[in-house]
């Protein structure tokens, strides 16, 4: 019988995934000055297991890094090698290589062996004390484990998983005669290199008892005596193969969670979404009733809506994760970039513990990483220009969430040189953007959101293409969130990012247009109104503008852009919303305000098709769908017309 | 009835293929992530094999050994350390904390059931 052992890949992947999770966050935290036992410890046991697995599941090339990395960490913790800060930077690229390497195995993508190779030699380097330098012209021949060439796999002295032969012990006196006093692949930290041992696959110490049953009813009256002796309370033992248990005497994350797939969540999620909307449905029907005569069946329906709800937050926050999944990532981001441009710079995390959907974590990665960069590239300045301004050196780069109201708010702060108005300005000019010396700070600074600005004068590999962030408003948008910036010349920039907290329920004013009813995001409107005749122009060229205190906002009429047969087209008889998207107001007309709903977001695409102009839908309590607007797609599409009708 | 196996690892991928291969073979396996959660599992149940790996948080393979061999339960049955150090150093550190012999890591699946057979049949 043959086990097949791809069925424990992803485990390992996943495993050693956090594994070197860990480690980097342990090399990021090393006082390289004074390390400590236990933080050598804790990285060793870390490449310790993941070699362990990757050997067992033949992972070869994977075991050979992660060893020669292992037997440095070993000399480490032994006290047989000094700590040096460039021997942290070689560990973190480690991290990176192996990376790779598990990625090749898991998604068959490409492995550098160049770049493994490099990376090996350098930790063999560092175990033997040579430095970069010396060694660099040679070629590997003068540094014992070459890769590659020799007919041994060079650095295992074990058994590969995959053979149950042994290796032959001929072969293996050969290599390590050959190798001499090498200590880098060597696993037997004490054994000489001329040991002979034969690597035996398994020993005992002692002759065994023969199995049968007399020597095992030995055994059992002896393993019998437990219940009386060892522990006074027996506990239930679960049935084998479930490793999901509560286990209450451990203070460890690991023995209080399970492991779910992220699918029966996200099932779980959908289920309750459709029970909430039958609820209101029962809700909306239940008010038309009799408020006499059916009291009991409102209280009770009443009391399931208070269920229902608690049901739906409970559910969702099963979804919700810290954001230090997303945090965690950026010490080391700071630390090698800031390295690049020669620039000192702390970050400093607040509210690591803020909790957000699953879904969302994903998506803030890449514009968090953009902002972050953008702070270190163009905000923290460097370390005598910020001396002459009399700060100190070191800059700060802070990351921040918190909640507030039903979102979450995510900052990303520096304390650098802030942004320069009158060179954006400049810049937005130069590119025919609409400029007005009246315009307020804020107006300016949303400027830089435009595709392809920049007013970076070098061009760098890391930022100052213009390209990022169009991106970050984008993709923020797209999860139905804001982003605002705070600035100060001199002082520094903060840039704030704002997002709903779930990406399944939705708060939003229901709208009526004809016989149609619609979801405007709560989010995008600042205020609703009914205009005056006279606070309505029309533009030469096509299009409508309202007056609002002072400004002229477009006119978004819905009936005109959905094309819907309305009763009211006279724009005084109908409600404006106010709504503000990517930087500019516009005026929705719409029927008539319906009111405030929390409402479960369906997904149109899934169920029909893409539509333009529409985010999503949902189930109205009489059964009906209601369409949720894109209110930046709608508000696009106005301004593309005027300014196609004014050519 | 099944004999059972106390496996101790803190790799769940490894534990996964002990555990799974174990099962295969008609053994019944509790599983266990260092010494200390090992210790406390084989004090509630009585364990016909302790199949241990040596480098784990909190208490190692070695500290485990030990600290079974004081329970009365414990003094004679069978304790296997998987080793990933098949040199003399590691095999008379084992032998002395007490263990009744060593596998090397990484294994084959079919030695594991090989040798758990010539201890317990």
């Amino acid at each position: 019988m043959t086990i097949d052992m791809s069925q424990f890949y992803q485990v390992f992947f996943e495993e050693s995934a956090e594994l070197l999770e860990e480690m980097e966050h342990l090399l990021l935290e090393l006082d390289v000055q004074n390390p400590g036992k236990d933080a050598l410890n804790a990285i060793f046991r870390t490449a310790h297991s993941i070699k362990g697995g990757s050997a067992t599941f033949g992972f070869n090339e994977i075991t050979e890094t992660t060893h020669i990395l292992e037997s440095l960490l070993d000399k480490l913790r032994n006290d047989e090698l000094q700590l040096r800060i460039e021997m942290v930077d070689v560990f973190l690229k480690a991290v990176d290589v192996i990376k790779v390497q598990l990625a090749g195995r898991q998604f068959e993508s490409e492995v550098d062996a160049e770049v493994v190779a490099a990376i090996c030699l350098r930790l063999n380097q560092l175990a033997q004390g040579t430095p970069a330098e010396a060694v660099a012209a040679q070629p590997t021949a003068a540094v014992a484990p070459a890769p590659a060439a020799e007919p041994v796999p060079p650095p295992s002295p074990q058994p590969p998983a995959q053979s149950a032969e042994l290796v032959d012990p001929a072969l293996e006196n050969l290599f390590a005669i050959l190798t001499g006093t090498a200590v880098a692949p060597e696993a037997e930290s004490s054994a000489s290199p001329a040991s002979t041992e034969v690597a035996e696959p398994y020993g005992f110490y002692a002759e065994l008892p023969p199995v049968d049953h007399p020597d095992n009813a030995a055994q059992a009256t002896e393993l019998a005596q437990p219940p009386t002796e060892a522990a006074p309370t027996r506990r239930v033992t679960d049935p084998p193969g479930i490793d999901k248990r509560r286990s209450n005497d451990r203070p460890d994350n690991e023995a209080t969670s399970i492991r779910v797939g992220v699918e029966k969540v996200d099932q779980l999620i959908n289920l309750v979404g459709e029970l909430v909307i039958t609820q209101a449905m029962l809700a909306q029907t239940a008010s038309r009733v009799d408020a006499a005569l059916y009291e009991s069946l409102r209280t009770g329906l009443g009391q399931l809506e208070h269920n229902t709800r608690d049901l739906q937050e409970s559910v969702m926050s099963i979804r919700m994760m810290p954001i230090s999944f997303v945090f965690s990532r950026f010490p080391r981001v700071v630390r090698d970039l800031a390295g690049k441009l020669e620039k000192q710079v702390e970050l400093k995390t607040v509210g690591e513990g803020t909790e957000l959907d699953k879904g969302l974590i994903e998506k803030i990665a890449d514009p968090l990483t953009h902002l972050v960069r953008n702070s270190l590239d163009h905000g923290v300045e460097l370390p005598q220009k910020r001396l002459a301004a009399g700060k100190p050196a070191t800059g700060t780069i802070t990351l921040r969430a918190f909640h507030q109201g039903g979102n979450i708010v995510i900052e990303v702060g520096d304390d650098g040189a802030g942004l320069n108005r009158e060179k954006i300005m400049a810049k937005a000019r130069e590119r025919g953007l609409a400029v007005s010396d009246t315009m307020s700070d804020q107006e300016v600074w949303l400027l830089i959101f435009e595709a392809g600005f920049s007013t970076a004068d070098v061009v760098t590999a890391v930022s100052g293409r213009g390209v990022g962030m169009d991106v970050v408003k984008r993709n923020v948008h797209a999860m139905g969130g804001r982003v605002e910036i705070e600035s100060a010349l001199g002082v520094g920039t903060r840039i704030s990012i704002r997002l709903p907290l779930t990406l399944a329920i939705l708060d939003g004013m229901s709208v009526s247009v004809g016989q149609e009813i619609f979801i405007v995001p709560l989010t995008f409107i600042t205020e609703s109104l009914q205009p005056a005749k006279q606070d309505i122009r029309t533009i030469a060229g096509g299009g409508t503008v309202v007056h609002v205190r002072g400004d002229f906002l477009p006119v978004v009429a819905l009936h005109e852009v959905l094309n819907i047969k309305s009763k009211v087209t006279d724009f005084e008889h109908g409600i404006m919303v106010i709504v503000e998207s990517e930087c500019s107001k516009s005026a929705m007309f719409v029927d008539n305000l319906l009111g405030q709903h929390q409402v479960v977001i369906k997904s149109l695409e899934s169920n029909y098709r893409k539509v333009p102009g529409v985010s999503g839908a949902t189930i109205m309590g009489d059964g009906k769908v209601a369409l949720i607007l894109d209110v930046d797609a709608l508000v696009r599409t106005v301004s593309y017309d005027e300014a196609k009708s004014s050519v | 009835m099944a004999k059972c196996i106390l496996a101790v690892d803190d790799s769940p991928s490894i534990r996964s293929m002990v555990c799974f291969t174990l099962k295969s073979a008609g053994y019944e396996v509790i599983e266990a992530v260092d010494g200390v959660d090992a210790l406390n599992k084989a004090k509630a149940k009585a364990m016909d094999l302790v199949l241990t790996d040596q480098n784990m948080p909190h208490m190692d393979g070695l500290g485990l050994v030990r600290a079974l061999r004081q329970l009365p339960a414990y003094r004679s049955s069978p304790i296997l350390i998987l080793t990933t150090e098949s040199g003399a150093d590691m095999k008379s550190q084992g032998k002395a904390a007490g263990a009744t012999g060593w596998l090397v890591k990484p294994f084959d699946p079919h030695r594991l059931i090989e040798v758990v057979q010539k201890l317990l049949g």
